[in-house]
């Protein structure tokens, strides 16, 4: 469990990034953070796995106060994959860099093995093993991030903007990752703008704006709300889009899902032929 | 006249196994406002970077086959040559920033060339305005954010108002509505001052309305080369990890069920809503 209690954040520049920000994530929650650029998403994350320590406030990880832990213990509970991967990249081989958190773990040279195979097969990188990441595409770059952080299997997985650079196929394999890991107990917090990628999920969704957390609850809700998602910068997924513009003809506008969306659709053009 | 032209142009990166394009033949008429899009990996960035002549001056390897841009033949002409030009947007910002303020960034491409001061200063502010980002003009580009970063790596480029701007994602670190202003901004110079623009996106819903030609590829390939309303109305283009506006996978989903709203496949939300209002509210 994670509990963030009225935190303040200041950096050293003076900036207060976050003004007042509580926040309670149970065991098995599945969350997106969303807001403009700026409004304290990624320094708001970046105290789970005690990387920023509150300038006020309280953060606790499963009861322990991040500021009487150090990062190496809490990073084994809190993986965290960084919005731009070469910010974690070093290794010279794939191999090498999804290995590396496991040996400084201390798991048995097979249980690296095992490890690594999956997360390779999972993230389809098998062909990559031996390359070089920086030889590798964007979206693959950020795949291998992933993948290495996966590899040591933390209960909380925080993804800052993991849909960048990735093309359609591999965002539903994101997705199908995501509910596998929910299914599993795991707790996921994606930081993201791309709000069809929300809408496919639909996850508990924060909104933040300079500072502060604006709206809190179920995807479905905030995401057909157009005055609460334009203060954070967020356009309408394009589904709450087309139904939006149909409210006159009697049908519902809190749609998100594009299977719910054809069947209500359905119903209607067949009612109409009546 | 095609103001980008490449005949099988094929390119290997040192030390890699295989090409990362193959055979690529494409024409970009000048004005057109080009979407290339395809899986990831599949060779977008590495046409790019043909494009400037980045490949093969900068990454070596092998360039084999023809790419004349502007008239040039880029394995006969420099770079910087290439450069005034073609102005390209990388997709990591962090990769083109270097200067100590955003706005010596955004002028060093001009000072290079050795325009006079008051062009400069002139260009650099129109550049900072179009962008939002004038008051960070005095900000180091390495202490602003992932997606303001973005914003000055577009300025720099758009202040040289190059006859080709070669965009490589250059919103994915931007919220939605910022990207969108950024999208008009370029949709807007290749409207009123005809400056042709290549743009590298995954998000079809955000930028099919924008182009004029489409260009997918896989593994290295060219698969499609066309209109948005052609391509998007393939049964095929889901098939190779394109994804389609949500608005017409609506459309093909009810016309799987039998309905035909209309035999113009709609690309965006309000399409498909006007088509919808038009056979629910009609007696």
């Amino acid at each position: 469990m994670i509990e963030v209690e009225d935190v303040h954040y200041v950096y050293p520049s003076n900036v207060e990034a976050l003004k007042g920000v509580s926040l309670t994530i149970k065991d098995g929650e599945f969350i997106a953070i969303m807001g403009q650029n700026g409004a304290g998403k990624t320094t708001l994350v970046k105290h789970f796995n005690g990387l920023l320590k509150p300038t006020q406030g309280t953060v606790r990880i499963n009861g322990v106060d991040t500021r009487k832990a150090s990062i190496a213990e809490l990073a084994r509970n809190v993986g965290f994959v960084f919005q731009n991967p070469d910010h974690q990249l070093f290794s010279e081989t794939v191999e090498e860099e999804i290995s590396f958190a496991l040996k400084n773990f201390g798991f048995e040279p097979e249980v690296i093995e095992k490890r690594l195979d999956w997360a390779l097969n999972l993230l389809g990188l098998t062909q990559y093993r031996k390359t070089s990441p920086f030889l590798l595409s964007g979206g693959e770059r950020k795949r291998v991030a992933l993948a290495s952080v996966l590899a040591w299997d933390p209960q909380v997985l925080v993804l800052d903007e993991p849909t960048i650079g990735q093309d359609h196929q591999q965002k539903e394999n994101l997705r199908q990752f995501i509910i596998q890991m929910e299914s599993q107990g795991k707790t996921v917090v994606i930081v993201t703008h791309d709000v069809e990628f929300v809408a496919e999920c639909n996850p508990r969704v924060i909104l933040m704006r300079e500072g502060k957390i604006v709206a809190d609850g179920e995807g479905r809700e905030i995401l057909t709300n157009p005055e609460v998602l334009a203060q954070s910068s967020i356009v309408l997924p394009q589904v709450a889009q087309i139904f939006s513009q149909l409210t006159i003809l009697g049908l519902p506008k809190d749609v998100i899902d594009i299977y719910e969306a054809k069947e209500i659709l359905l119903k209607a053009l067949k009612e109409r032929r009546k | 006249m095609a103001i980008i032209e490449t005949k099988n142009a094929s390119y290997i990166y040192p030390g890699a196994t295989k090409p990362s394009i193959s055979d690529v033949t494409i024409k970009v008429e000048k004005g057109e406002f080009v979407l290339i899009t395809g899986p990831s990996g599949c060779g977008k960035t590495t046409l790019c970077r043909c494009f400037n002549g980045l490949i093969p001056h900068f990454y070596q390897g092998e360039l084999k086959g023809e790419v004349i841009v502007a008239g040039m033949d880029v394995t006969q002409h420099q770079t910087y040559e290439m450069a005034k030009h073609v102005g390209l947007v990388f997709q990591n910002p962090e990769n083109q920033l270097f200067a100590l303020s955003v706005e010596k960034d955004v002028a060093f491409g001009l000072e290079n060339l050795g325009y006079p001061r008051e062009e400069m200063r002139k260009r650099v502010d129109w550049a900072l305005n179009l962008t939002g980002i004038y008051d960070l003009r005095e900000r180091s580009p390495h202490e602003v954010s992932g997606g303001q970063q973005q914003r000055v790596a577009i300025a720099a480029v758009l202040a040289m108002q190059p006859e080709i701007i070669v965009l490589d994602e250059p919103t994915s670190f931007l919220d939605p509505l910022s990207a969108e202003k950024i999208f008009d901004v370029i949709y807007e110079l290749n409207q009123k001052i005809g400056i042709t623009v290549v743009l590298v996106e995954h998000r079809l819903d955000l930028t099919a309305k924008y182009a004029n030609h489409i260009i997918i590829m896989d593994e290295g390939k060219v698969c499609f080369d066309g209109s948005p309303r052609e391509i998007l109305s393939a049964e095929e283009t889901r098939l190779i990890g394109v994804g389609i506006p949500k608005a017409t996978f609506l459309y093909k989903l009810l016309k799987k069920e039998g309905i035909n709203l209309s035999d113009v496949t709609p690309l965006s939300s309000e399409e498909l809503s006007a088509l919808l209002r038009g056979v629910l509210e009609a007696k």
